[in-house]
């Protein structure tokens, strides 16, 4: 059973502006998957349609077979945004365990739990910290245990890395990995970053702006588990250049269809 | 794993943290060493020259600041026996910071919970906030003697009147700045409790509430010298004679004679909002946990 599925989706903004258009899509259980586009896609609308956090103009989207509303009700994904969004006032292990005061864990369930997410993003010994006396990368580690602490079947993450610097991020896409294989969630994954996408990802959906549609699929065939290595293999290059090339494609695209207006507007 | 700022010896921490506090007294005496200066410098000037604009300056104006610091200590009352200056007017300070005291309970439990109501229906803040506006545009000073006249005639002890009074000068930046921090919680913040499936309740209770409290404590800052501020107008027409209202009705019918009496009065009262100020400031220090920069 496919655990997202999106059929015939539109999003219309109030003003006018079209995000998405015609936009079908079905996600598999333990799938890694990236939308990567450029700015103004309607990828993070798209991912925030999927949690239910914004309301699609037309199409259904459904949620382990549920609609998207019943999904989010039921607890059924975590988030993860591109600030950590971490609540100051509570210490680390505090805000993982907020997902879990909500959903009426008992004390020691919810410590049990915690510890566990330590361990699992490698922040044992940080419990009683404060959010900002944490690094920016040991930040979003913490908002990732948070959003898998109640072991949601799916992940939605918005450019989770994207605030940090080169080295951090390349060492946090090898430990999202891991916690993707060790916690056997789906993910969908919003980047901007071509060799992002094709490392993490077991497919990378190519999105074209004005209005976002998808515009390609491609499947990354790179071995599991996934090393720093591969970044290496001549076939990882292979894929980064056709996902790029899918991108150019897109934009063109785009710019035959709009004329000479649309390609002043390009940086 | 990274280290940490926040994690330096406990020993430098400590040091630094005696020598910020040393620094803080240091500028502290400055600041008063100054202002003292000008005081006396503007005064020796004024009456040197003569000069009369905005007026004119002499021992009734103009007390010297050691003439007022001595009348502390003497007995403002000529005849035999009685308290020296300074022990009375701690006694009425202390009968006024209680009144102040409950009227600040009053004032700002009254204040957070409308702000809250305020913020949950928003038919009933469209209704009722011009009138929690239109509240504070009324003189205090209008408003005190109906308010002891009413409640004494429900036997209501005096000194509580005055502490409803100045409850009235306290609730008001309580429920501002409570209903603008509830507002302005942060968008993802909220997203992320949506993402959970939060009631109302919940967000109000873990996320809005404590992402308000720098908001809330900035008006009770506020709200904190107010509450003095009204519990002294509010024991003149109590004709309550205890407190520091009652001094100042006194001192002021005399000053002519004794401006000292009226000055060593106001420095008390100074000094006791002061004192009220440091409270919530200490408060908020214990009960605010938030990063260094974001702290109002």
């Amino acid at each position: 059973m496919s655990v997202v599925t999106i059929e015939g989706l539109t999003k219309r903004f109030d003003g006018g502006t079209v995000a998405l258009e015609g936009i079908d899509l079905a996600i598999e259980e333990r799938e890694f998957v990236s939308l990567i586009g450029p700015s103004g896609c309607g990828k993070s609308t798209l991912l925030r349609i999927i949690g239910d956090l914004i309301k699609p103009t037309t199409g259904t989207v459904g949620v382990n077979g549920k609609p998207a509303a019943q999904a989010r009700a039921d607890r059924d994904y975590g988030i993860v945004f591109q600030d950590p969004v971490l609540y100051d006032w509570r210490t680390v292990a505090k805000n993982i365990s907020l997902p879990l005061e909500l959903a009426r864990w008992n004390r020691r369930r919810r410590n049990e739990r915690v510890q566990e997410m330590m361990r699992l993003v490698e922040l044992t010994g940080f419990e009683s910290h404060h959010p900002w006396q944490l690094s920016g990368g040991m930040q979003q580690r913490v908002s990732i245990a948070r959003a898998l602490s109640f072991d949601p079947a799916l992940l939605l993450m918005d450019e989770p890395f994207g605030a940090l610097d080169e080295m951090t991020r390349e060492r946090l896409n090898l430990e999202l990995l891991r916690i993707w294989e060790a916690s056997g969630s789906t993910m969908v994954f919003v980047t901007h970053s071509i060799a992002e996408a094709v490392f993490l990802s077991t497919r990378v959906v190519v999105m074209s702006p004005r209005p976002g549609r998808i515009s390609n699929v491609i499947t990354v065939d790179l071995p599991h588990p996934r090393t720093a290595a591969i970044r290496e293999d001549p076939r990882f290059f292979e894929l980064v250049t056709a996902v790029r090339e899918a991108l150019h494609l897109g934009s063109d695209l785009d710019r035959k269809l709009e004329g000479p207006a649309a390609v002043e507007a390009q940086p | 794993m990274a280290t940490i700022a926040a994690e330096q010896p406990a020993g430098h921490r400590r040091a630094a943290a005696t020598r910020s506090a040393a620094g803080r007294v240091g500028m502290l005496l400055l600041v008063l060493a100054i202002l003292w200066g000008l005081w006396e410098g503007y005064r020796w000037l004024w009456i040197r020259e003569g000069w009369t604009w905005p007026f004119v300056v002499d021992s009734t104006t103009m007390p010297h600041i050691y003439d007022i610091l001595r009348q502390l200590f003497r007995n403002p009352t000529s005849g035999a026996g009685g308290d020296i200056l300074l022990v009375q007017l701690l006694h009425a300070a202390w009968f006024t910071a209680k009144e102040a005291l409950v009227g600040f309970a009053l004032g700002a439990s009254f204040g957070f919970l409308l702000g809250v109501a305020l913020s949950q229906f928003r038919l009933l803040q469209r209704g009722l906030l011009p009138y929690v506006v239109a509240s504070q545009t009324v003189p205090i000073l209008a408003v005190a003697p109906i308010v002891v006249v009413y409640l004494g005639s429900l036997h209501v002890a005096a000194w509580f009147s005055v502490a409803v009074i100045a409850s009235y000068l306290t609730f008001f930046p309580v429920t501002i700045n409570t209903l603008r921090g509830l507002q302005s919680t942060d968008r993802r913040a909220l997203e992320l409790m949506r993402s959970y499936a939060a009631g109302r309740p919940s967000v109000l209770w873990k996320l809005r509430i404590p992402a308000a409290l720098p908001y809330i404590f900035t008006a009770l800052k506020v709200s904190a010298t107010a509450s003095i501020v009204g519990a002294i107008i509010g024991e003149a027409p109590s004709s309550i004679q205890e407190g520091l209202g009652g001094f100042i009705v006194n001192f002021n019918q005399y000053y002519s004679l004794n401006p000292e009496n009226l000055w060593a009065t106001n420095l008390i009262a100074a000094l006791l909002g002061i004192a009220f100020f440091l409270v919530i400031v200490i408060a908020e220090k214990i009960v605010v946990r938030r990063a260094p920069e974001n702290v109002a």
